[in-house]
Parts: structure tokens; sequence; C-alpha cells
């Protein structure tokens, strides 16, 4: 049995890395979302907004704004493959998408309560401690088995992508659009999967975001600065390898709660400033991150005793 | 007097070597060609002489000072003016604001009205089109932008590369001819060309460069004499 | 003419003045990009910086406010050439995405650091211009100051890009850049050239919007978004598309935040934005 602060932290990590996880599904495919908030900020309002308005059980909250997410990626993801917005024009069309929730969460603040943000009605009524039906849980050791499981989940996804034939044909296309179409793979069919995988497991990371906290605010929950979150995340901890986001998650969460604890909270935004100064040297020092790094690092290593020419030779960045 | 002197150059790609201790010279007053098949390491010579790309060994001289210290966007100043492969204008910027970037090193810039002139006589056509986007001019009047905005710069010599690539018969002939007036103004040139039966009725001398070396030199004459130019390269 | 009717002129000019300060912010972007071909992530938040300049410099230092906000244009200058010299030139040579992000990483950095100097407070240069009547619409004499001097700084930038030997080359090194040395241009010193000024108008930018609003470290994100959707949306590095698509995305702000909210006329002109992609997805004015 370990404390509730650990615990919270590990929550936290899990979570973060889930979400981050599945941003780089798309993100190591040259797929580089700034908008994924908007996926977010749609499950974790979705399920408060039917919860607090209508009753719905967040059960049933989930899966209509799986279905919204679901809606709001291909409406986004179909004309973007079709028309072959890459690259920048890609991440900036995305950039519009997650401003554009931020901003009807903020507009509809007679529902929403604005940038104050909102609170879904307990369920927790009398001390009791759990409500299954409304996915509320004050025992943190509930979330962290829940948690644990989509992270799981989510790295299984991974895995599954990256077995399947779409992996191939995906990495085709990051590499070569040109060659990958013309042998014949069904470029914007590909890349709509993916998206929409992606956009679907960072909603439900919003559901589970939003009943962890027990509170959603349209500035952590959407918008770029949500977004740019998860690309960085994924990109400090490396998004081209599968535990990758896992660790930029843990990375920017023990970061900031080190520095709390090393400061107090006399110097509250240290951490931002450290961990901006650190993006930067990543992406232009190791690109690949701190996992992607460290494994290249290692293979080097192990490499050299058995075959110390061919790995000498080889260059190492 | 030497103008330009390139001594056992060697350059190449990152990881390729393109031409392999090439040594040519230029006289002053001089028009030269340098011949060869596609691949060949031409273009590459060019640019190693304008320094875009840089030598891994030998040394190139102009006017007796060696280029190596000079960096690329110096080299103009040094009277070397290059028009590169496939004219490479600026398509969005007028004709005259083409010219003008051929103008751009400070001392050419005061003379910038003098030579402007003297591009327009050469090249009435241009003068006409002077504020069309050059990207909408014909091949041939291209041609004459980037000879023109070459020579924006005061150059003492100018290197042409394939300044007939692409162009109509009619069209080549006028080149040629243009290429022609031009040494007979004065400029030192070296031009590099495919086209070689019409080349070496230009110039004096010839390089003959494969695959990254020089494998015959010599005056006109002795090119279109020769056995191996006459079968290889002239067909006949 | 009906009360509702004057409202909504009132709205449309607002909509202009606001136009013609976006259409100003798009500029350095737009150059930055045509130039280096690289898109600064982090361009509101170094208008951020000048911000504070500005609101340090003349609060805190009593600088005249013509003073500060001269020597904001100067300190956003040099910051534009730094984040050149150390952060985009490492990357010039990386993917197109990682300089994208680099510069994210700055916005970040940028932001966290302006907290971490001057805390999360709403700060205010304190100066109120009076606001103007015409008719029964009136408008901010700050508004009006900063579409005139938007205008001039334009007007100013425009005669810089074609009639100077240096603005020609700015605009010739986006079409070619690798033979830039044979017109006797060092494209690097370009480089440095069009991050200056780039940095000096998004420090122009600054001293517009601090008469307006008040400065706080997040501040950037309340415009950069923007900024960025009007130069794609004119088509990125093409400046004129970015004049046009600015004026376009000040109508949507101004007349949908007149019809129905504020925010409603946001999400209308990003609405507008991604469907606009979709339908020309180089730009207004864009080559692809
Ligand atoms: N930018 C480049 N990178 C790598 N190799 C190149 C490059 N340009 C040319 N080459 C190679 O260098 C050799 C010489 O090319 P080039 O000088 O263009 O020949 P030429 O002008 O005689 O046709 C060729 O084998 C060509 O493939
Ligand atoms: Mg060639």
């Amino acid at each position: 049995m370990i404390g509730n602060y650990p615990l919270h932290l590990m929550i936290l990590v899990l979570l973060w890395g889930y979400i981050y996880t599945s941003w780089s599904l798309m993100g190591r495919l040259g797929l580089v979302s700034f908008g994924h908030g908007a996926f977010m900020g749609i499950g974790a309002y979705t399920v408060v907004m039917l919860w607090n308005h209508f009753g719905w059980s967040p059960w049933a909250g989930a899966l209509a704004a799986l279905a919204f997410a679901a809606a709001v990626a291909i409406l986004i993801g179909y004309p973007c493959f079709r028309f072959r917005i890459v690259g920048h024009y890609f991440a900036l069309v995305t950039l519009a998408l997650s401003e554009v929730a931020r901003l009807v969460i903020v507009a509809l603040r007679d529902q929403t309560g604005g940038s104050l943000g909102a609170t879904p009605n307990s369920a927790l009524h009398g001390g009791a401690t759990a409500a299954p039906g409304a996915l509320q849980f004050s025992d943190k050791q509930v979330w962290f088995w829940i948690v644990l499981a989509f992270w799981l989940a989510g790295l299984w996804v991974w895995r599954a992508v990256d077995r399947s034939m779409a992996r191939l044909a995906l990495q085709a296309i990051s590499e070569e659009e040109e060659a990958a179409a013309s042998i014949g793979i069904h470029v914007a069919r590909a890349k709509l999967r993916i998206t929409l995988i992606s956009a679907l497991m960072t909603c439900a990371g919003g559901v589970l975001y939003a009943q962890y906290q027990l509170y959603v605010n349209p500035d952590t929950v959407s918008g770029i600065g949500i977004s740019l979150q998860m690309v960085f995340g994924a990109i400090a901890g490396g998004m081209f390898v599968m535990l990758g986001p896992t660790v930029g998650a843990a990375f920017t969460l023990l970061l900031a709660e080190g520095l709390r604890l090393a400061f107090g909270n006399r110097y509250p935004a240290l951490d931002s400033t450290l961990y901006g100064a650190m993006l930067v040297l990543f992406i232009i020092y190791m690109p690949k991150g701190i996992l992607g790094a460290a494994l290249e690092a290692l293979r080097a290593r192990t490499a050299r005793p058995i075959a110390p020419r061919k790995s000498s030779g080889m260059p190492s960045a | 007097m030497q103008m330009l002197s390139l001594t056992k150059v060697c350059a190449g790609y990152s990881g390729f070597q393109a031409l392999f201790e090439v040594s040519v010279e230029v006289e002053a007053g001089e028009a030269v060609a340098v011949i060869g098949p596609n691949g060949a390491g031409k273009t590459t010579l060019l640019r190693v002489i304008s320094k875009l790309i840089g030598a891994t060994s030998g040394e190139i001289r102009m006017e007796g000072a060696s280029l190596a210290r000079v960096p690329a966007h110096e080299v103009v100043s040094r009277g070397i003016a290059h028009v590169p492969e496939n004219r490479r204008l600026f398509p969005r910027l007028t004709v005259e604001e083409n010219l003008r970037m051929g103008a751009f090193p400070r001392a050419a810039r005061k003379r910038y009205g003098e030579r402007l002139e003297f591009v327009y006589g050469l090249f009435p056509r241009l003068e006409e089109r002077r504020g069309q986007p050059a990207g909408t001019l014909s091949g041939g009047e291209q041609q004459m932008c980037a000879i023109g905005r070459a020579l924006m710069s005061g150059p003492k010599l100018l290197l042409l590369d394939e300044p007939s690539a692409g162009l109509a018969p009619v069209v080549v002939q006028a080149i040629f001819d243009l290429v022609r007036r031009i040494c007979a103004q004065g400029y030192t040139v070296l031009i590099v060309e495919q086209n070689i039966r019409q080349v070496l009725k230009v110039v004096g001398r010839a390089y003959l460069l494969e695959a990254g070396r020089i494998r015959l030199a010599g005056n006109s004459r002795e090119f279109l004499d020769s056995q191996e130019i006459r079968k290889t390269y002239l067909g006949l | 003419m009906e009360v509702f009717d004057i409202f909504l002129l009132e709205a449309i000019l607002n909509g202009l003045l606001l136009g013609g300060l976006l259409a100003l912010l798009s500029l350095g972007l737009n150059l930055i990009f045509g130039v280096i071909d690289v898109v600064w992530i982090c361009y509101a938040e170094l208008i951020m910086c000048g911000m504070y300049a500005v609101y340090y410099l003349h609060v805190q230092y009593h600088w005249p406010l013509l003073a500060a906000m001269a020597a904001a244009v100067v300190i956003v200058a040099v910051l534009g050439v730094i984040l050149h010299q150390f952060v985009i030139r490492p990357v010039l040579g990386a993917e197109p995405i990682n300089q994208l992000l680099v510069t994210g990483g700055v916005l970040f950095f940028l932001q966290a650091a302006a907290t971490l100097a001057f805390g999360i407070e709403f700060r205010n240069l304190g100066v109120t211009l009076p606001s103007i009547r015409l008719g029964e619409m009136s408008f901010s004499a700050a508004r009006l100051v900063a579409f005139c001097v938007a205008l001039a700084g334009m007007l100013g930038m425009y005669l810089f890009l074609s009639r100077s030997y240096l603005g020609t080359a700015i605009r010739a090194i986006s079409q070619d850049r690798a033979i830039m040395p044979l017109m006797g241009v060092s494209p690097a010193r370009i480089f440095v050239l069009a991050s200056a000024l780039g940095g000096a108008l998004a420090g122009l930018g600054a001293c517009l919007l601090v008469l307006q609003y008040d400065v706080h470290p997040a501040i950037g994100l309340s415009f950069g978004p923007i900024t960025f959707l009007i130069c794609v949306m004119g088509g990125l590095g093409s400046m004129a598309g970015g004049f046009i698509a600015a004026f376009v995305f000040a109508q949507f702000i101004s007349v949908g935040g007149f019809l129905f909210h504020l925010e409603w006329g946001y999400v209308l002109a990003f609405a507008f934005f991604i469907a606009m992609m979709f339908w020309r997805p180089q730009g207004i004015l864009g080559r692809r």
C-alpha cells in the first residue's frame, strides 16, 4: 500500500503517458497534430455536460463523446489527407481545430462555465467512496487500476499498429508519399484510420482526466496549450519508441514535482522554463527524445564488442 | 595575362567525387569551352570556380590571387560572374529586378544605371519586357536575362553553363551569336556546352571532360580534327 | 439609419481597424517564412516580450512612452536575431517539422520565463487614449492609431522590399536560395537581416497592442494562433495574401462578435479558415 501522493503521481504519469502515446501514434508517422487538445476537450466536456445537464451516465456520455470525436476526426482528417495537407499545413490546420474547441467551450459559458471551468455533480452521497455508474471514485487505487488498464491498452494498440500491414504502408507514406501512392496503397484511408484511432484514444483520455480530477477547464483540456503539451511530452520522451511518450510524461511530471519540492512555490514557473529550454535543446540535439537516444546509445554499446568494425563505421546520430 | 587557373582540383558531393585533379587555364580575353557528356562534371567545375561547392584539394586562382579563402558571395566581386545551368532566374521578380540582383555587390551598385543601359543595348527585348515577371519570358529571353544579370556585376570572367540547352534551333543560333558578341566585347568567357559543333566555332580553345577528368585539351581546330571527338561527339 | 445598422457599421469599421493591426502582425511572420522557410510559432511570444519591454521601461523606469517603444522595437529585433542564431540555425538542415517544433519549444520557454520573471499579473500601461465619436458610433483612438501606424509600417516595408537592393534580395532568396551567392549575396546574412526585421515588426506590433491590451505571460496565445492562420490562409510567405486574409479574418471576428458574441466571432473565423484550407490549401495567393 503506497501513499496517496505517490499514487497520484503514478496515475498522472500513466494517464498522460497514455495520452501522449495516443498522440504519437500519428506523430511518429509524420502526422504532427497540434489539434489533439480538441479531442481531449471533447471527451472531458461531453461527459461532464451530459451528466450535469441531462443526467447521462458518463458511460453513455463517453460513447457520445467518442462518436463526437470520431465525427470531428473524420471531418478534419478526410479533407486533409484527400487534399494532401501535410507537414506545416497539417499542423496549422489542426492548431485551428484545437482553438475552435477551446473557444466553443468558452463561448458556451452559460452551459460550460466558460473559462472558470466546471465540476461534475458529485454522485458520492453519504460517505460512499465509489459510484461506478457515475464513474466517480474517491479511492485513488481504483483510478490507478483503471488508468493502468488504459495505458496498457494504449501500448497494445501501438503494437497492433506496428504489426499490421498498415504500419509498413504508413512508413512508406511518411518516407515517400509518391512512391507509396504509386504502389497502390490507399494513402488517405490509411492515414484516416490512424487519425481516428489516435483521436478516439485521446478522447477517452479526456474522459478519464475529467472523471479523475472531477474538474474541467477549457485551458487545461483543450486549446493550443494542451495540444503543445502533448506534442512536446511525446517528443521529450521519444515518439518513435513504444515507451517513449510515457517516459516523456514521467520526465515532465517528475521535473515539475522535483522542482516544487526543492523550491516550494517560490518559483511557480521554474519547471516550465527549464522544460521549455530543454525542449529546444532536445529538438536540436536529440530529436529522438530521451528514450530514443538512450536506446540508441545502448544499442551502439552492446553492438560494439560483437562487431567492432561495423559499429564504429556506423553514423552515431 | 592569366585570368583563371585551376590546378589539380578535386571536388564532389558528400561521399561522391565528381572532379579528379582537374587543371584548366583561361587567358584574359580568351573564350574557352568545356565539353563532355552528361554527368561528366562540367557543371561541378563551374560550381567549384564560383565556390558554390568547395574544392577538396587543388588550387583555384583568379588573376593570380588564390580563391581559397574567399567566401562564395565574394567571388563575384573578384570579377567572376556565373550564369548557372537552367538559367535560374528569380521567376516572380521582374526582368529589371533580376538585373538589379545582378548588381547587388556594393561596387556594382554605383554603376547600375550605366550597366543597365549597356545590357538593354545588348538585349533590346529585355527592355521591352522590363516590368514583366521573369518567369513569363520565353526560353531564349530568359537566357538573355540570365546573361544580362551576370553582366550587371561588371565581370571580367563570365562562366556560362549550357546557355543553349533546351532552346529551339533558331534561338540556339541567336544565343551563340550573342556569346560571340560578348567575347568580342572583351569579356573572358568559360563556356560549358553540349552543343559541341556550335561552341567550337565560337571559342578558341577547349577542354574535354569525361568522368571528372580532363581527357583532351587544345584549340578548337584540333578538336574538330580529332578522330575521337568526331566519332564520339560529332557522330562523323 | 436603424440602431442595428449603425452598430453593424461600427463593427465593420472596427473590423477594418483590427485588420490593419493583424496585417502588420502577419507581415513579420510571413517575411520570416518567405525568407528562411520556417514558421516562428513563438512569434506572438516575441510580441509579448516587446509589450513587457514597453511596460517596464515606461512604467517602472519612467522613460517617455515613445522612447520606450523605440527601445522595445530594437529589443525584439535583437531577440529575433538571437532566436535565429541559436535556435533556427542549428535546425536549418533538419526536417521541416522539427523547425516548426523547435520554435514551439521557444514559445513554451518564453511563456514560462515571463511568468517566472514578471508573474502572472495583468499589467496595464495606464495610458488611456480617448474614444472618438463619429455620429452615433464611437471608436477607440488607440485602435485608430494602431491602424495608421500599422499601415505606415507596412508601407515602409513595402517600399523597402520593392525599392532597395536588400529588399529585392529578400524577395529573391525565397525563390532560389541556392544561387544567391552568385549574386554576391550571403544567405546567412539575409537570414539575420530578415530575423531582425521580423523581430522589429513584432516589436512594432507590441507597441500597438500594449496601448489596447494588458500584458500577461499568456497573452501570446490570444493572438498567436490567429496570426498563423492569417498567414496560412493568405498563403505562407505571401505578404499580399496575408494582407487580404487579415482583413477577412478581422471582419469575421468583429462582425461575428457583434452579431453573436466575441468568441463566436473567433470560432467563425477559425471554422472559415478550416473550410478555406480545403477549398484552397495553398492559401489565397499562395503557391505550393
Ligand atoms: N547536388 C549533387 N549531389 C550529388 N551528386 C551530384 C550533384 N550534382 C551533380 N552530381 C553528380 O556529379 C556528377 C557530375 O555532375 P555535373 O557536374 O552536373 O555533370 P554535367 O554538368 O557534366 O552534366 C554526376 O555524376 C552527378 O550525378
Ligand atoms: Mg551540367
